[in-house]
């Protein structure tokens, strides 16, 4: 059998808006991914501790508050301190281009800014698992 | 990592060992049979609660309120939170954590979120091995969540020590109580949402069913009763957003844990409980092998065929079936 992808999708921060999360979540799902969302308002330390025990091989953070630098980091950092630094970690929502390289260097396996197609994410999704 | 050494760590404390060692019951790898064999000695220590009920009835809430009791009193904590995946696509949403948020900073309290995966009793294969993971893992009490269920999906009586059954007001009238399957496996109701219109009606119903029940001679099975002492199921009525009536939700379960180890029936099903997880463990790997028998020989493709194309009635074949079967599953073992 082939096995299952994990997934978190998270929104870190204090952005209340959600929609773009749960379309994203609804679309893993019909993709055939086990789709764990935490819900809004979490701390960095939240994210890392919920990705650990539900041992997800991708982690998904959604932002439209465009305080995705700090926050990604901040996650990175707590998935490192918790040994789980062998998780993906995706940016999406609203990320202008000009923090892209910056995301890169942090170690972000793939941003999707708006405009991104589905049939876009679930491959690289399936890409990031199977490498 | 080896085996032995993910164990210890996971002993010791380490989230990430635990974690992956559930991946590994959830994807039934090689490895499983080894890391049970390891645990086994650390088995029955956790005390294990299930919470059953239909969808949207707050079993989410009602566990974590469940669990903020729990830990103000000291215990330790794992959640098993199972949610359905599609019989379509294979995936799932797996949103119940979101209502456990209290705890998601808790050391004490530890969340894994599974997906039913095919299995059609409310829980999730590879749930019952969590559950002993989680055990062996230390934690005092463990919650299993079940998915949101009907009226036939019962796995859960054979997995843990303690049966809550989560009602709303909105759930039906006095007929579906006297309805058999979920209504016959509780160790406790709970009417959640009772703020709700027909709270009280729905809790006097039951009420006066279960008396119905307790008053009526002959009925009342193995599983209830000790010598001449009867558990009585209780009915209790809370509130899962501001946790009113969980207090006493868990003083009930707590009393119905000390009858159980008291009557001897804790016991009892554990061994059941045993029992029933070896052949379902023997079923599942016939199921599988017989999948394979149908694709790999060709005198049993050949027959099943026969009965696919609708030529003969499954019944007329079955006797020549079985000992071709049982042939190949032998060979097969031999194998292993």
């Amino acid at each position: 059998m082939q096995r299952k992808i994990r997934v978190l999708i998270a929104k870190p921060g204090l952005d209340g808006h959600d929609k773009g999360a749960k379309v994203l979540v609804n679309v893993l799902r019909d993709a055939g991914m086990e789709v764990i969302y935490t819900g809004l308002h979490q701390t960095a330390e939240m994210v890392a501790r919920a990705a650990v025990q539900e041992d997800v091989d991708i982690v998904g953070l959604s932002y439209l508050s465009g305080a995705h630098i700090g926050l990604t980091q901040e996650v990175i950092n707590a998935l490192k301190e918790a040994g789980a630094d062998h998780m993906k970690v995706i940016v999406g929502g609203n990320i202008p281009e000009r923090d892209f390289s910056q995301l890169d260097t942090m170690g972000v396996a793939a941003i999707f800014a708006g405009g991104s197609s589905y049939d876009d994410i679930i491959g690289t999704f399936n890409d990031l698992v199977a490498a | 990592m080896n085996i032995i050494e993910l164990i210890d760590n996971m002993r010791a404390g380490k989230e990430a060992a635990l974690a992956r060692l559930i991946s590994l019951a959830e994807r039934n790898d090689p490895q499983l049979s080894d890391v049970m064999q390891n645990i086994q000695p650390q088995l029955g220590n956790a005390y294990t609660i299930g919470i059953t009920g239909p969808p949207g009835a707050g079993k989410s809430s009602l566990t974590n309120q469940l669990t903020q009791q729990l830990r103000q009193q000291g215990y330790t904590v794992g959640i098993i939170a199972i949610d359905p995946s599609s019989p379509f696509t294979g995936g799932a949403v797996l949103g119940d954590r979101v209502r456990m948020e209290d705890h998601y900073l808790d050391p004490g309290v530890f969340i894994r979120s599974m997906a039913s995966r095919g299995s059609h009793g409310g829980l999730a294969r590879a749930a019952k091995d969590a559950i002993k993971i989680l055990d062996a893992s230390g934690k005092d009490f463990i919650l299993v969540e079940t998915v949101g269920v009907g009226q036939t999906e019962l796995d859960v009586m054979q997995t843990v020590d303690t049966v809550a059954v989560v009602l709303v007001p909105e759930g039906g009238d006095a007929i579906q109580m006297l309805k058999a399957g979920l209504m016959e496996i509780a160790d406790l109701f709970v009417v959640n949402k009772a703020d709700r219109d027909g709270a009280p009606q729905i809790v006097s119903a039951l009420k006066s069913i279960l008396h119905l029940k307790y008053t009526t001679s002959g009925n009342i099975t193995k599983r209830e009763s000790a010598g001449d002492e009867v558990w009585e199921v209780p009915v209790v009525a809370t509130q899962g957003i501001s946790g009113e009536g969980v207090g006493e939700m868990l003083a009930r379960i707590n009393r119905h844990r000390e009858f159980i180890q008291a009557s001897g029936e804790l016991e009892h099903r554990r061994k059941q409980r045993r029992r029933e997880d070896l052949l379902s463990q023997l079923q599942y790997l016939m199921r599988e092998t017989l999948e394979q028998a149908c694709e790999e020989s060709d005198d049993i493709h050949t027959l099943v065929n026969r009965v696919v194309a609708g030529d003969d009635a499954s019944h007329a074949v079955i006797g020549k079936l079985l000992p071709l079967t049982l042939d190949y599953m032998q060979n097969q073992s031999k194998k292993l």
